[in-house]
């Protein structure tokens, strides 16, 4: 997620930092460099200007020169600016008042309406809404049939009078949605409609009608991260032709820039509700204005990170773990059930992808292996309750037994052995206070601050081969992917 | 927390799947040779014909009757007026086209360069510059879908990321080269996504082309593209067209399993095509898509789609000049007969009309 915007503002302020006050032509030189990025970034022009116009304001202005590091006083504007734009404070879905609530989901073709209506319909259900989907969407071949699929997987009732494929109409549909739902007593009514151009007046005005056919609570635009310059004309014709209530940006997994964010957020004014990360059902979260500008200036979505923590981990757990670890008796065992808490919050890749400084990782977290964590698995279930908690039993014939037993190697088991212990001992400093900051950001989840040092010291020696005994040292060598101990931070100098 | 130790997979290729065995027998029940693999089919030379392999000669090359898509292109100047006076107004113009920074920069400098050689100075000398650069970057000579090689059945593999309008494209070529007289299996190996299959069907059903389905929910798509291949020469076919499902290009996985399609499908027949398929209203990720599906997947040409919209592809430009793949197709619609072949002249002159 904008991961190259990112790292097109570290780049820039790169050079800033190391200068102790800024000039009028170090801002220009600035400016220009984030206009190219933000263009390069798919926002649009005219945003742009508006933009860069904002920032050289403030900078050039009294605020700048009175700041002791003008580095940080930059990248907060830009920071603040891009929240800004981007919406300010994250909106929250609308709710009736009574009777169903009605969300209407309109788009371009292949923004990706009828994945998404199937996520939030999942979502609202996990939320103890009763939804039901409704086929408006009569035009696409299969349309209907992609979203009884949908629903089903979803495990959500599917309203579709109708076969499509050219035929019926969906403002009876949608119509008749919101009667069937009065009846049926359903809480949330999502109508997936047809993808259409914002230039086609023919299916402009049939939206309209839909959409005084059914008087939605919400109508979300949907569209994809990937879109380029015409945003902005996308973004317009659905706001002059059907009327927005808030968008939901699509496709967010992929490798855009996501550009189209800044520029639908600030044509249109209205907040991004929804991101939408991928194919699973589950791949669905709010949208955070602050946290995303925060993203893109590399600061990483750890609080996006922390909430989902919080979803699937105890609190309670959490801190006998953090006990644990200073205590230092954390044991395999105590890992392996970690383990499976983690599992639960989702792809270990996604996770990783939120930390920050993760931009510049983006590459390994590619090839990252989600099967490692199932063998790992393997291994510490292959070995006895003495030894999980005792590794230090596991001798050469221990390991033997242990390798056969989980189908893997002795090499394998050893590492594991190996990377467990210097974790532990790294847990352990961590747990002591040596993180302060990332202790401060996590409260009540210390470990899970031990766990990124886990994994920089990690990569640290698997990549480079560190010789520094010191497991916070080796960490602090990583800095380029571990911004917790001044990674993001302090590279600008925050 | 011990999660993040896992060391992370240094070699990504070691993840792909065993490839899938083909029992021996089946392999027989042909009646004709195996084609001959090349390394390297996208530049495929003139094979000899080996007569046995071609069921009708005279159906080996499939002749494509013109097209225009002048519909699908809006003029650049419609909010913003061409200035002679200020051509540095040309690059917002073209970066609003998603032309991107750099070719707007460059197409700048160029139009001026041109400008002061010849002296043109009005709208009309400038924009006809402004044309002759932006067709002249354009023009090539493969241009031309590649189904003249002789090897039967053409392969044309299609590819892209999500919602870019694959499955549509190749409902609208399958008619088109039905109606030309092809003999056209499809294969339905996007197995992922929720009722692709059905909407594939819809398009092989509207386009008179015989489909090859999944056999079973979410089966190995190269699977499904190899027995696409065994029916398309079992039935003497002239084009297979292989439907994948989306993928975005920095899923390394998913990237991976396109390679494996090619692979699958190349122990049976050549590969003649691997149509990206580019959104028009899609960004600058564009070059990253084009980038990165032509290294795993070989791409040999760009089906331009959604140019009946606002966007106007400029986007295209880069991928052409900058990766020299060439844009072969245009949609400009969800019309099955909405479809065209790419004329270079034709795009610049409706970008500046």
């Amino acid at each position: 997620m904008f991961g190259n915007l990112s790292d097109r503002l570290v780049e820039t302020f790169k050079n800033l930092r190391s200068k102790g006050k800024l000039s009028a032509a170090d801002i220009d030189a600035t400016l220009r460099e984030i206009r190219r990025a933000l263009l390069e970034a798919d926002v649009a022009l005219e945003v742009v200007k508006t933009f860069v116009g904002a920032i050289r304001e403030r900078a050039l202005g009294d605020e700048v020169n009175k700041a002791l590091n003008p580095a940080q006083q930059v990248v907060q504007i830009v920071n603040e600016e891009l929240v800004n734009i981007l919406g300010g404070q994250q909106r929250k879905l609308a709710f009736a008042k009574t009777g169903p609530t009605v969300i209407m989901l309109a788009g371009l073709q292949g923004s990706g309406k009828t994945t998404l209506a199937g996520k939030l319909a999942k979502w609202l259900k996990d939320q103890g809404q009763t939804p039901v989907l409704v086929a408006a969407d009569l035009q696409r071949p299969n349309a209907v049939n992609q979203l009884q699929v949908v629903g089903e997987r979803a495990g959500v009732e599917v309203f579709a009078p109708e076969l499509g494929n050219g035929k019926g109409d969906p403002v009876k549909v949608s119509k008749e949605a919101i009667k069937f739902a009065e009846k049926k007593q359903f809480s949330v009514v999502i109508v997936d409609t047809a993808g259409r151009l914002g230039i086609d007046e023919e299916l402009m005005s049939q939206a309209r009608d839909i959409r005084k056919a059914v008087d939605p609570d919400e109508v979300l635009f949907v569209i994809d991260s990937m879109i380029g310059q015409d945003a902005v004309n996308v973004a317009k014709a659905f706001e002059d032709g059907v009327g927005i209530t808030g968008v939901v940006l699509t496709k967010l997994d992929g490798d855009a820039r996501g550009g189209a964010a800044l520029s639908v957020s600030s044509v249109t004014g209205k907040p991004i509700i929804f991101a939408s990360t991928g194919e699973g059902l589950d791949a669905f979260e709010p949208f955070y204005p602050d946290r995303m500008a925060s993203r893109i200036l590399d600061m990483g979505d750890i609080l996006t990170l922390i909430e989902q923590a919080q979803k699937q981990f105890d609190d309670v757990e959490a801190a006998k773990m953090a006990e644990k670890i200073a205590k230092n008796e954390f044991t395999l065992e105590d890992f392996l059930e970690q383990m499976q808490q983690l599992k639960k919050m989702g792809s270990m890749k996604d996770l990783l992808a939120k930390l920050p400084g993760a931009g510049q990782m983006k590459n390994q977290l590619e090839n990252f292996d989600e099967k490692e964590i199932d063998r790992t698995e393997a291994i510490i279930r292959s070995m006895t309750p003495v030894e999980r908690r005792q590794p230090k039993v596991l001798n050469g014939s221990r390991r033997l037994r242990i390798a056969k037993g989980s189908g893997t190697t002795v090499t394998e088991v050893n590492s594991l052995v190996n990377r467990f212990e210097q974790a532990a001992k790294m847990m352990k400093t961590v747990a002591k206070g040596g993180m302060p900051q990332m202790g401060g950001q996590m409260p009540g989840m210390p470990n899970i601050g031990g766990g990124f040092v886990g994994k920089a010291k990690k990569n640290d020696k698997k990549k480079k081969g560190s010789k520094s005994g010191n497991p916070a040292k080796r960490a602090a060598e990583n800095l380029g992917i571990t911004p917790t101990q001044g990674g993001s931070g302090s590279s600008f100098g925050l | 927390m011990g999660f993040l130790f896992w060391k992370k997979k240094d070699k990504p290729e070691e993840i792909v799947a065993p490839e899938i065995e083909v029992p021996a027998e089946k392999k027989k029940l042909f009646s004709k040779p195996k084609p001959k693999v090349e390394p390297q089919p996208v530049v495929e030379t003139i094979v000899e014909p080996e007569i046995e392999v071609l069921p009708e000669p005279e159906k080996v090359e499939v002749v494509l009757p013109k097209r225009t898509f002048a519909k699908g292109i809006k003029s650049l100047f419609t909010r913003v007026k061409f200035d002679p006076e200020n051509l540095d107004e040309l690059e917002d113009v073209l970066i609003q086209a998603d032309f991107g920074v750099d070719a707007a920069e460059q197409i700048v400098a160029e139009v001026k360069a041109r400008a002061k050689k010849t002296g043109a100075e009005t709208e009309t000398e400038l924009k006809a510059i402004l044309a002759e650069l932006i067709t002249e970057n354009l023009t090539r000579d493969d241009r031309e879908l590649n189904l003249s090689s002789g090897q039967l059945p053409y392969v044309v593999l299609v590819v892209g990321v999500n919602g870019v309008g694959k499955t549509t494209t190749i409902g609208k070529l399958a008619k088109y080269l039905s109606e030309a007289g092809s003999k056209v299996v499809i294969a339905a190996a996007d197995t992922f996504r929720a009722a692709a299959v059905e909407q594939i069907a819809t398009w092989a059903d509207r386009s008179g082309a015989t489909l090859v389905r999944p056999k079973t929910e979410g089966q190995d798509p190269a699977s499904v593209a190899f027995e696409g291949t065994e029916v398309a020469i079992a039935t003497q076919a002239d084009v297979l067209i292989i439907d994948t499902a989306g993928r975005l290009q920095n899923k390394v996985d998913l990237m991976n399993e396109l390679d494996k399609i090619r692979r699958v499908v190349e122990k049976n027949c050549v590969i003649a095509e691997v149509l990206l398929v580019i959104d028009a209203t899609t960004g600058q990720n564009g070059m990253v898509q084009a980038k990165a599906f032509a290294e795993v997947a070989k791409v040999t040409g760009v089906a331009l789609t959604k140019l009946d919209g606002t966007a106007k592809g400029g986007i295209v430009y880069s991928i052409q000049r900058d990766l020299g793949i060439p844009v072969k197709l245009v949609g400009v619609g969800e019309g099955i007969a909405d479809f065209a072949f790419f004329e270079a002249s034709e795009f610049a002159r409706g970008l500046v009309s």
